[in-house]
């Protein structure tokens, strides 16, 4: 809601200034957002008649004038408007003056012609847009005063932004009124009377839909000239509010609107047949809009209609067919009641949202609609003239909202504010609201005026008086509560500890959206059909992320452009996942996930580089794996995932079911993706590594371990983590620690198979291992090996 | 030869030993099986009973005083070759070390858990919610029915009439509720979604929201922990201020603005008494109890801790970015 200073201030005028005004206002809900001047800084530009006009003799376009702006003698000013000429009050920038830019008027001469100042357009004057000549000002604007103070361009606008609970304030009489309340002080409405009927000329109204449409006011006003030029007063309220100026009824009824908070319609009264109708749309009906472009209505929409089609959207937008145009004389003007419900959600289905939707939504005073009538009548006849039919009323009784009582009690007061405010206090406060009070020893019976339309209930009256007694004199207290300790899983391995533990392998943690460019997502994810936003920001942030890689790898893609070399990211978040039989028809689950690109280490004088690779981010899963202090039950297995490459991903499984993939990012993707060389990736589902293993201390050996090194040839394709997990499925006893500490392919070993060497460590609890015991242990292995596996020792 | 002139002779040997392997040599020569003072001993043999023992006892000294000075040199040269080989050990103390990359949580996550800690520290428990949502927790619960002219505010991602991404996360505060009577503190940090991109909106962001309910929660508690939190936040005496607001899921409403160095109030929190409709849309009793919510956008409160100036920089992960929070 924008209004001008100096309006509000012909209502109600408290001795504040212009920001202890404002932050009066915030302080009590209605947020100032900004304090505009209405027009920008200019000087000595005063009030001028033309008094003789002339063509420039060199010179086509221009007119030499002279111009009585209250001086002795008249001003010479050439003059380049085509509708300058004799006889027009004009704005005068005189010899001296500062225009808007920093223009400065000199003594000038044009063509030969000396010219001693310069006639403005408003344009030229900031004052709008409008470059069609200059300003031409009513007869009566006295020569030679300032043009500011004629305006009364001191003024500034304050932009309010209010919570949708405060539509009694999309007006500024709501506004004036809580001025009133906050400086205790009465406001001086505009005097508004009933206009004297001139004819009986009348169109029923018929309420089919009085739900939606309980009470609606209509009047037939003839001989209207629409030709008549809005006041130059009321433009001006209007062009301070940031309304355009459009034809004089429309003026009108944006300005009740604006003053009153009350949204009116005019339609061409010629142009409608038979009873207007107030009902709701049939299925698919048709309206064109004042806009000019045509809708389909459903039949949850109201309309204004007359005997023959609908004619506008109830509240929201009129029709073209029936709007008023310039050659409109006989005009029907609308006050109505609609209710919020019928009108909400309406406009934006349509891409609509208007001056009448806004308030409609919202609500407005239901017994307003008269005086916006009147108010608007008069309005239209003292500018265009006319004559007033009488006023015709529809209304049902039964669908108007009710005058409310609500109770408040003293003891929900004080409880749910946590103050005590002295009754009498409560009261006037209430009373200054313009409600009416009865108080008894428990409670204050309230009756709200209409025009608090958003009181329905205690904790709106509590509300209200804290609001208007002072957030800021309600002291500040701690909360007082039993104190219960919240319970904390010692087991639990959380999204922090998980994280810290990859930052400390340095990871950098990312943030990336959760809707990723969907192209990238069906490259890696072939198979899977994402959810897609049907109204993103962009294309290329439309589709909900099934893996956090897309993010990730935009993130990389993103740093490597700007000469980032070693990378290393991390994230956790969910991936959506459709699923018909999940809830809301997605699963949303929590993963894990990392990538690494680049060097595996920084540069150093001491330390060979090398790129990042495989094993680098596998032994980072492996340190995320080993916090369960369970690694046993995940595996790694050779698996293609269509991101990754073939010969270098991996499913992790967790007990047989797979919970995770790593490996580098297919090599074919990495350019459309924007990756500059190898790029791996991780991912696990954040529950599958969410549980620890609680300590159970066993008691350490005080016996020596053996170590036992064994050189095997086995096939190369055989995997490794097969032959491992065997060798702990022997159950051989004793066998504490089992690493594989070489792979060999070359020289000495046939070609398709490799040497791996591996050191058994074996211990016991309560004595020292024995030669036979050592060496049965490594030949059950040894057995082993041979018959699973086929290996040969190496010599 | 004399003893004494063997001694003496033994001594500047001795002396000149330089290496560890030099005095061994000397050693041998004196005191080995058939070192010069040993074959002494040998020749006692030759002398009579009564010369015996005190030509035994001058020899003896004499190994003991030999023995001594090589045990010396020994030292000596010990001492000399460790300090050699120390030197020979120097190093350049200034080189860089072996630095093993540590990176770092990223800076709303790092607000997020100090909200955490400041709210946990009083007995509210974390806890998480879907992010696609449907109409009832992200609104209906929250008194905003369809229509409400607030739904229009929220610039909602849809995915169907029914289904979106939450706007805030109180659809986590509803979740709770309808399984937990009161007394219920809780905070409920996480992702939201907003159709808005520009300077000062990104289409994603995070906010942190607080509800306490039990059987004396009021306004005046509501701004006390609040001013605590946002003190112990920015770790300054800020002025705050409450500005009666309105949000459909609480009344009264306000908004919280702290005073920035330049005097300009800015706003950042939301908060309020929990609105009678949602404790009874959950089942709460909503005479005996009462309660307040609070929501907190973490991205802004990142921003004026660290001095932050363009909200995209969150969502862009420029490792030079991220690095300044390690």
């Amino acid at each position: 809601m924008k209004f001008s200073e100096k309006w509000l201030r012909s209502w109600v005028n408290p001795t504040l200034d212009q920001v202890q005004l404002a932050e009066q206002l915030s302080m009590a809900g209605l947020e100032v957002d900004d304090i505009t001047p209405v027009a920008e800084a200019f000087n000595s530009v005063v009030v001028g008649e033309v008094v003789k006009c002339w063509q420039h003799p060199d010179a086509d376009k221009l007119q030499v004038t002279e111009v009585n702006i209250g001086t002795d003698e008249p001003t010479t000013i050439v003059c380049g408007a085509p509708n300058c000429r004799q006889g027009i009050k004009v704005a005068v920038a005189t010899v001296g003056a500062v225009l808007p830019g920093d223009f400065k008027i000199k003594k000038a001469k044009l063509r030969g012609q000396p010219s001693l100042g310069m006639l403005c357009s408003n344009a030229e004057l900031g004052l709008s847009d409008d470059h069609d000549g200059i300003v031409e000002l009513p007869a009566d604007a006295p020569i030679g005063m300032d043009y500011r103070e004629y305006l009364e361009l001191n003024d500034v606008t304050f932009d309010v932004d209010l919570t949708p609970n405060r539509a009694d304030c999309l007006g500024l009489r709501g506004i004036a009124r809580e001025v009133g309340v906050l400086n205790r002080m009465t406001v001086t409405e505009p005097e508004i009377n009933e206009v004297k009927t001139s004819h009986d000329q009348s169109r029923s109204i018929e309420l089919v839909a009085a739900e939606a449409c309980p009470r609606y006011l209509g009047r037939v006003v003839t001989n209207v000239n629409i030709q008549a030029e809005t006041p130059l007063w009321l433009r001006e309220r209007l062009r301070r509010s940031g309304v355009r100026s459009i034809d004089p009824v429309v003026d009108v009824t944006n300005y009740v609107l604006l003053e009153l908070g009350h949204p009116m319609h005019a339609f061409d009264n010629d142009k409608l047949s038979g009873a207007v109708q107030i009902r709701m749309a049939k299925a698919n009906e048709k309206l064109t809009l004042l806009d000019g472009n045509e809708v389909t209505l459903q039949d949850d929409v109201l309309v204004i209609a007359d005997a023959d089609k609908a004619l506008a959207m109830a509240g929201i937008f009129g029709g073209e067919a029936s709007g008023v145009t310039a050659e409109s004389s006989t005009i029907f003007l609308e006050s109505a009641f609609f209710a919020p419900e019928a009108i909400a959600g309406r406009a934006r289905r349509f891409g609509l949202h208007t001056d009448a939707s806004h308030r409609y939504e919202r609500g407005v005073d239901p017994e307003l609609q008269r005086t916006a009538m009147e108010r608007a009548t008069q309005l239209i006849i003292d500018i265009c003239g006319g004559e007033a039919g009488p006023v015709i009323e529809a209304k049902d009784e039964r669908y108007l909202p009710q005058p409310q009582s609500v109770k408040l009690r003293k003891e929900r007061l004080a409880n749910v504010l946590g103050i005590r405010i002295a009754d009498d206090e409560v009261t006037e406060i209430l009373q200054r609201l313009g409600f009416t009070v009865e108080a008894d020893a428990e409670a204050w019976q309230v009756s709200v005026p209409t025009f608090r339309f958003d009181i329905a209930i205690e904790e709106d009256l509590i509300e209200e008086v804290a609001r208007i007694y002072g957030y800021h004199r309600i002291e500040a207290t701690a909360p007082a509560a039993q104190l219960r300790m919240v319970p904390r899983q010692e087991a639990q391995l959380t999204t922090n500890k998980l994280k810290n533990l990859l930052v400390h392998r340095g990871y950098q943690e990312a943030i990336t959206y959760s809707f990723v460019d969907p192209k990238h997502q069906a490259m890696l994810f072939d198979d899977s059909a994402a959810l897609t936003l049907p109204f993103p920001i962009s294309v290329e942030m439309s589709s909900m992320r099934v893996s956090l890689w897309p993010g990730l790898i935009g993130a990389v893609a993103h740093n490597q452009k700007r000469q980032q070399q070693s990378l290393a990211f991390c994230e956790t978040g969910l991936r959506f996942l459709p699923d018909d039989k999940a809830e809301n028809g997605v699963t949303q689950q929590a993963m894990i996930a990392g990538i690494r690109g680049g060097k595996a280490n920084a540069e150093h004088w001491n330390e060979g580089e090398r790129a990042v690779d495989f094993f680098d981010i596998k032994g980072d899963v492996e340190a995320l794996l080993a916090a369960t202090g369970e690694a046993g039950q995940y595996t790694f297995v050779a698996d293609s995932h269509p991101a990754l490459h073939p010969g270098q991903s991996a499913a992790i499984f967790k007990n047989g079911k797979t919970v995770g993939y790593l490996g580098a990012v297919h090599p074919q993707f990495e350019k459309k993706l924007g990756l500059n060389g190898r790029t791996f990736v991780f991912e696990l589902e954040l529950s599958a590594v969410q549980q620890r293993r609680l300590p159970a201390a066993q008691p350490i050996s005080r016996f020596p371990s053996i170590r036992r090194d064994l050189a095997i040839v086995v096939p190369t394709q055989l995997a490794a983590g097969e032959i491992l997990k065997a060798i702990e499925n022997v159950g051989v006893n004793h066998l504490v620690d089992l690493n594989l500490f070489d792979v060999y392919e070359g020289s000495g070993v046939a070609d398709g198979y490799r040497s791996l060497a591996l050191s058994l460590i074996l211990q016991h609890t309560e004595r020292t291992l024995e030669d036979q015991e050592i060496n049965a242990a490594v030949k059950a292995v040894v057995e082993m090996l041979t018959n699973e596996f086929g290996a040969t020792l190496r010599e | 030869m004399e003893l004494n002139d063997i001694v003496a002779k033994a001594e500047t040997a001795v002396a000149a030993a330089t290496t560890p392997q030099e005095l061994d040599t000397v050693r041998v020569e004196y005191m080995g099986k058939k070192g010069l003072l040993t074959e002494q001993l040998k020749s006692l043999g030759k002398l009579s009973a009564e010369e015996r023992p005190a030509a035994g006892q001058a020899i003896n000294q004499a190994k003991q005083q030999v023995q001594q000075a090589i045990n010396a040199r020994n030292e000596e040269l010990k001492q000399a070759q460790l300090a050699e080989k120390l030197a020979a050990e120097r190093i350049d103390v200034t080189l860089p070390g072996r630095r093993a990359a540590v990176g770092g949580l990223h800076p709303v996550t790092q607000t997020i858990q100090r909200i955490e800690q400041f709210f946990g520290d009083l007995g509210f428990r974390v806890v998480e919610g879907p992010e696609v949502e449907d109409d009832f927790h992200n609104f209906d619960a929250l008194n905003i029915p369809a229509n409400h002219p607030a739904r229009a505010d929220h610039d909602t991602f849809y995915f169907t009439p029914k289904t979106m991404l939450r706007t805030q996360t109180s659809g986590v505060q509803i979740r709770t509720m309808e399984h937990e009577q009161p007394p219920l503190r809780i905070i409920s940090p996480g992702r939201v979604y907003r159709n808005d991109y520009d300077q000062t909106h990104t289409p994603m962001f995070h906010q942190v929201e607080g509800l306490m309910v039990d059987t004396d929660v009021s306004f005046t508690q509501l701004k006390g922990i609040l001013e605590d939190f946002l003190v112990n936040f920015f770790e300054e005496s800020l002025e705050v201020r409450f500005r009666p607001s309105y949000f459909p899921f609480t009344e009264p409403s306000a908004e919280v603005d702290v005073r920035r160095k330049d005097g300009q109030w800015l706003e950042v929190l939301g908060c309020g008494m929990v609105h009678p409709k949602v404790l009874q849309a959950v089942g709460i009793d909503s005479e005996k109890y009462t309660g307040f919510a609070f929501g907190m956008g973490v991205e802004r409160l990142t921003m004026l801790r660290y001095g932050v100036n363009d909200l995209r920089a969150f969502f862009e992960n420029d490792v030079r970015f991220l690095k300044q929070f390690n």
